[in-house]
């Protein structure tokens, strides 16, 4: 009994690293109705910048945040701009189009500057450590990015609720002519919110790269758990996200108690489950 | 006339292939209500549109302050202290009443119109403040729309058929507190379906029909049959 206790409390914490996956999806999503299909590859391209900085400055990956976040939201804000925001329209194609592309792009200059080698990010310490919570060793690592995940998407509700930046989001989300009336420059709201949302993925593929080994192939993976959690919570809502991610992280690791082989058929059986009884999610969004 | 506001030009406005407006010349001058009435797809929206930015056109058709505006993005054009509120009130769906006051008070000009005066003006509003914008009545989220365009403290103020849809004891209530807004020093253009109520507030009329003007004057000037002729093309 200890034993599944044990997986499930993996899973939830699990469900931690892919909340930050899908909290950056669903951002974009929300604000600007973009599919971002090379969202998973940017969450590796953050690992490996990661793996640079560490190797560079010689930090801790913790540390590695202080670069590779305002760098992300930098290259989020320039591709938003120059590219992405020339994609935006009444057709739902070219965006997805574009970012497809993009995906390809980042996985070749990944492939070309790192190799196919699977690399990790050393954290020291923290790789090992746990702590024993009535019979159940929990890894402090998975620990510490769950919270990370619910510090990080509290801070996103508080963003999108509490701050005139927010309020713009939402506004710009709500009716772009008349957000535009009223002052806010929506080439720039739109920069501002993949900037954001790519600062998110900087500390999702920091963390990834410290739990697992990762390769420039395995974006298109983590793309695919974004997209479940975000779905599984409910389109619009962060807190829905991180629910979502959760679920995913615990069906995994009790396929995976089950056998290896089912970790992730688990997940995806769980994410079509909800799919066929909640189309929505489970928690589809609230008005306000 | 001193000197105007806003002046058109030769103002051709197109969606596309589509032509909407032709060869249009309007002026307005500081601190004037002017009505713009037509029938349905005379270009009164259009004109509205190519004014606030939303619809963008050869830059020197459309001048505010001698400065030609018709080619900028409608944020550059509301900062320039130009607000319309829109056909269909069209609220942010997303955020409470009070968040849809301050979102108008973006362009963060100064002026005499704040949260707290725009309160005062529609006393119902602060009651509602932190409800959703569309559960309130219709008559009430036109407070609001009126309300978030004067939270910029704009020069020149469109309204766009702020009547339609209303009951009329709501429109008499919304029209009773338009000398309240223009009295500030505001210039206003009302476009209107509702050709009594626009005459009995403007000073001077403009009458559209198929994308020109085809009547204009002093509203104490224009006659009944006028009016009847020039919005629905009769001799004109």
């Amino acid at each position: 009994m200890i034993e599944w206790t044990g997986a499930v409390v993996q899973g939830v914490l699990l469900g931690g690293l892919y909340a930050l996956f899908a909290a950056g999806l669903s951002l974009i999503f929300g604000v600007m109705r973009l599919v971002n299909i090379a969202h998973g590859d940017l969450i590796i391209l953050a690992a490996y910048l990661g793996l640079s900085t560490t190797i560079m400055l010689g930090v801790h990956p913790f540390l590695a945040l202080l670069i590779v976040m305002p760098v992300m939201a930098t290259a989020g804000y320039v591709l938003q701009r120059g590219v992405l925001n020339h994609t935006l329209g009444d057709d739902i194609l070219p965006p997805l189009l574009v970012t497809f592309g993009l995906s390809v792009i980042i996985q070749n200059a990944l492939l070309e500057t790192y190799t196919a080698d699977p690399r990790k990010l050393t954290g020291g310490a923290i790789d090992t450590a746990s702590l024993d919570l009535g019979g159940i060793s929990v890894g402090v690592l998975p620990l510490v990015t769950f919270l990370i995940a619910v510090g990080v998407i509290a801070g996103l509700q508080f963003i999108f609720y509490r701050t005139s930046l927010g309020r713009g989001f939402r506004a710009v989300s709500d009716n772009q002519d008349i957000a535009q009336l009223m002052g806010f420059n929506k080439a720039h709201v739109y920069g501002l919110a993949m900037a954001l949302a790519l600062a998110v993925v900087a500390i999702g593929g920091i963390l990834l790269g410290m739990r697992t080994s990762f390769d420039p192939a395995i974006g298109g993976g983590r793309l695919i758990f974004g997209f479940e959690a975000v779905i599984i919570g409910g389109l619009g809502n962060l807190w829905g996200t991180l629910v979502g991610g959760v679920i995913l992280g615990v069906a995994q690791t009790l396929g995976a108690k089950i056998d290896p082989g089912y970790q992730i058929l688990a997940g995806h059986i769980a994410f079509l489950i909800v799919l066929a009884v909640r189309p929505n999610g489970l928690f589809p969004r609230v008005e306000h | 006339m001193s000197d105007p506001i806003l002046s058109l030009t030769g103002l051709d406005a197109r969606y596309g292939d589509f032509q909407a407006l032709y060869g249009l010349d309007l002026e307005v001058a500081e601190g004037e209500v002017i009505a713009i009435i037509g029938a349905n797809g005379a270009g009164k929206t259009t004109l509205m549109r190519s004014i606030s930015g939303l619809l963008r056109n050869e830059a020197a058709s459309v001048r505010y302050r001698g400065q030609p505006i018709g080619a900028l993005r409608a944020d550059q054009v509301a900062s320039l202290g130009i607000a319309l509120v829109p056909e269909g009130r069209q609220l942010f769906a997303s955020l409470s009443v009070e968040e849809n006051l301050l979102i108008g008070g973006k362009v963060g000009r100064a002026g005499p119109w704040s949260l707290q005066k725009v309160y005062e003006l529609f006393p119902i509003l602060q009651e509602r403040r932190s409800q959703a914008s569309t559960s309130l009545s219709g008559g009430q989220q036109q407070m609001v729309a009126i309300g978030r365009a004067l939270m910029a403290n704009p020069d020149l103020i469109l309204f766009d058929e702020i009547s339609l849809g209303l009951a009329p004891v709501i429109i008499r209530q919304i029209y009773d507190a338009l000398p309240g807004i223009v009295g500030e020093g505001m210039t206003a253009m009302i476009v209107e379906q509702d050709i009594s109520k626009a005459l009995s507030v403007s000073s001077r009329v403009y009458c559209l029909q198929e994308g020109r003007v085809s009547l204009q004057g002093r509203t104490a000037d224009v006659t009944h049959e006028q009016i009847t002729d020039a919005y629905f093309g009769v001799g004109a």
